[in-house]
């Protein structure tokens, strides 16, 4: 009967709030930092978890996350039995720089050694803080800040390391840099707050990849990560993240992009693992002719859900945006596509794209899809389709007719579907490996 | 070789063949002629193995198997091909892939090593030029943006690089002009020789000036109701069809 009581008082108060308190300076980092976690905390004690009710949150209840114990981790896991992380990547056989962080916390053990080159800068946020506070106390925090969700503030609140690109002016950074976030799930309620800053200055270029994955341990855990961009004038960046977490834990990911004048932001996602998974993806196109794309694939099955939620803000007049998300569902899983768009009144001559596309292998997988338009300028040209559908039977038969088994001819179109947005991932390296991903999947 | 007994087949219970006959012995020629909604479409979508139809009676085999029990694939790997009246787009699905898949897994079927990939290239590449196939279209998607010609005369190429024993061609002429119908016809004859037979299903005799046929058929309400020589389709060209179905109305 206590506990029971006890277990009443707890939800009074969110443990979340009630463990903030408890933080002390080897949590909360610089001094600089307090206020910044303070109001976040209060942001979050103001928001509450989403529920069904709120519209950005429609199609995804993340009540069992709230209800989920909350350990947060500050504490890197076990390296004895972790020399398999970097075999785990699915990008193994890929030549990458990696950073590699256990259970939120970056091990230099594990980690490749960054290339020493001029005008590159790539650390854990750790000693980053010590070694570059004022870059960090300009950026870090500011793009994501005016987002009024819960996890964001969680995030902001609880985070404690992470990785920091900054690229210099005109550098083309050649090697592809690859965070690998792996989560030991050895206890029920791991959180792990993943904080990532990516600044790129004029001119400059860099591939990057996030990869969150498991290790086997089989408790239920939740990875709340972030990751701001800068894009500066003229700068190029292709992002490709890889979520492929344990199918029993959760997965809450927030994507903030600041772009600037004629730069080119390209993020893919690719959804494979975790039991619910939301991705929410915002990109302020602030400054003009600049090209933001954002392409996703989600292949769920079982009960998954897999969500992505963009707002792609066209700030700025002759930006281009295109969104291509397509989803493979089998069993009863549920993919959400939810795109806004919103084109304010001096974004003239905007060209905006939204594209979601859905391919349901069974009769009980389900798709939500809304595609949102919010135009303010007279003269642009945005467009939405979505579609929702099986397996093409004329296609399969056309296959078999040929002499293709029936499970191939499935496959490869299954594979063609997805290859759609593989397609356009541009590094050829990760495309050609996540060509393979992609295909290995299917056949299960 | 092939050889159709007595097949009674239909949609949702709707009869369509109602007791097909037909024997094709290697090397042979065979065209099927009718109008509109004789069963002739369903007959080649049987013979490949197309889902769908309920085959309630007969027989049909193949260098003595019994292919109502098989799937279009193993049919296709036992030497079946049908040309399609209204071949597939499929977006995303490279025609050379899509080929040497195929290729491979007939051959894998047959016991036969994979050919590796500068070989087949070189193989394709001659078929295609064959069938006078535009440079681009073997890195293509699959049909995908074809004009209706180009996708015909995909079929045959396929057919020649396959290499099938019995081929079905299931209105291969139907929109195409004179020249195209001259390229497809002699693809068509390229592949043909005295192991290999082919069942052309047509509405029109100009086809079998090019493709000439040993035994013409017309199908009528789901039976064969004639049967002859290729002097039949040029008297079904000047006469049309009324008179064979009169005739095969009238009690015997």
């Amino acid at each position: 009967m206590t506990s029971e009581v006890m277990g009443e008082a707890k939800f009074e108060v969110d443990p979340r709030q009630e463990i903030f308190d408890q933080l002390d300076g080897r949590h909360l980092g610089p001094k600089w930092m307090v206020p910044i976690r303070k109001s976040a905390v209060a942001r979050f004690a103001d928001a509450g978890f989403p529920t069904t009710k709120d519209e950005d949150w429609r199609f995804t209840n993340v009540s069992a996350i709230k209800e989920l114990d909350f350990k947060p981790l500050y504490e890197g896991g076990d390296l004895g039995e972790l020399s398999s992380v970097r075999d785990r990547s699915l990008l193994r056989s890929v030549d990458t720089c990696r950073l590699v962080f256990v259970d939120g916390v970056f091990s230099k053990e594990l980690s490749d050694e960054p290339a020493s080159i001029e005008g590159v800068y790539v650390a854990d946020l750790r000693s980053a803080f010590d070694s570059d506070p004022l870059y960090l106390q300009e950026h870090i925090t500011r793009y994501s800040q005016s987002d009024q969700n819960a996890f964001t503030a969680l995030n902001t609140a609880y985070f404690s390391d992470g990785a920091v690109i900054k690229i210099s002016r005109n550098v083309a950074v050649g090697q592809i840099i690859h965070l690998i976030f792996a989560s030991t799930g050895k206890e029920t309620g791991a959180t792990t707050h993943p904080r990532n800053l990516v600044t790129v200055e004029s001119g400059a270029s860099v591939t990057m990849v996030e990869e969150y994955l498991s290790l086997g341990g089989g408790a239920v855990t939740l990875t709340n990560a972030i990751s701001e961009f800068v894009v500066g004038e003229n700068a190029y960046v292709e992002h490709v993240k890889i979520q492929d977490e344990a199918d029993n834990s959760y997965h809450v990911a927030g994507i903030y992009a600041q772009l600037e004048r004629s730069s080119r932001f390209r993020s893919h996602s690719l959804a494979l693992g975790a039991k619910l998974s939301r991705n929410n993806i915002r990109t302020k196109l602030d400054g003009e002719g600049l090209e933001c794309v954002l392409n996703g694939l989600y292949i769920t099955k079982g009960d998954q859900v897999a969500d992505h939620h963009m707002i792609v803000d066209h700030a700025k007049p002759h930006c281009d945006s295109h969104e291509y998300f397509n989803g493979i569902l089998d069993g009863q899983s549920r993919g959400v596509f939810h795109g806004r768009i919103l084109v304010r009144q001096q974004a003239q001559k905007t060209d905006a794209k939204q594209t979601n596309k859905n391919l349901l292998l069974s009769d009980d997988a389900t798709a939500n899809t809304k595609p949102q338009l919010e135009i303010y300028a007279d003269d642009v040209k945005c467009t939405h389709g979505a579609t929702i559908g099986q397996m093409d039977e004329a296609a399969i038969f056309y296959l078999r007719a040929r002499g293709i088994p029936h499970v191939v001819a499935r496959r490869m179109l299954m594979h063609a579907f997805a290859g759609e947005i593989i397609d356009r991932i541009e590094s050829e390296p990760l495309r050609e490996q996540l060509d393979q991903v992609v295909w290995d999947r299917l056949e299960k | 070789m092939f050889k159709i007994q007595n097949l009674h087949a239909g949609v949702e219970g709707k009869d369509i063949l109602k007791g097909v006959n037909l024997e094709i012995n290697p090397g042979e020629v065979h065209a099927i002629m009718g109008p509109n909604g004789s069963g002739k479409s369903t007959l080649g979508h049987i013979i490949a193995g197309k889902d769908g139809y309920e085959v309630t009676e007969g027989t049909m085999d193949f260098k003595d198997k019994d292919l109502l029990d098989l799937g279009p694939d193993e049919r296709a790997h036992l030497g079946i091909f049908l040309a399609f009246q209204y071949p597939v787009e499929i977006p995303g699905v490279n025609t050379t892939y899509f080929l040497k898949s195929a290729v491979n897994e007939v051959r894998k079927a047959r016991g036969l090593a994979e050919l590796d990939a500068v070989e087949f290239l070189k193989f394709i590449k001659e078929k295609a030029a064959l069938l006078e196939l535009p440079g681009d279209f073997l890195k293509r998607a699959l049909n995908v943006g074809f004009s209706g010609g180009e996708k015909k005369r995909n079929e045959i190429f396929q057919m020649a690089v396959l290499e099938p024993t019995f081929a079905v061609l299931d209105e291969t002429d139907s929109g195409l002009d004179i020249d195209a119908l001259k390229v497809v016809s002699n693809g068509v004859n390229q592949v043909k020789s005295p192991e290999r037979s082919q069942l052309v299903i047509t509405h029109y005799q100009r086809l079998l000036d090019y493709i000439v046929p040993d035994f013409v058929h017309v199908l009528y309400d789901g039976r064969i109701i004639r049967s002859g020589g290729k002097e039949l389709a040029l008297e079904l060209e000047e006469r049309g069809y009324d008179w064979v179905i009169e005739s095969a109305a009238q009690p015997v």
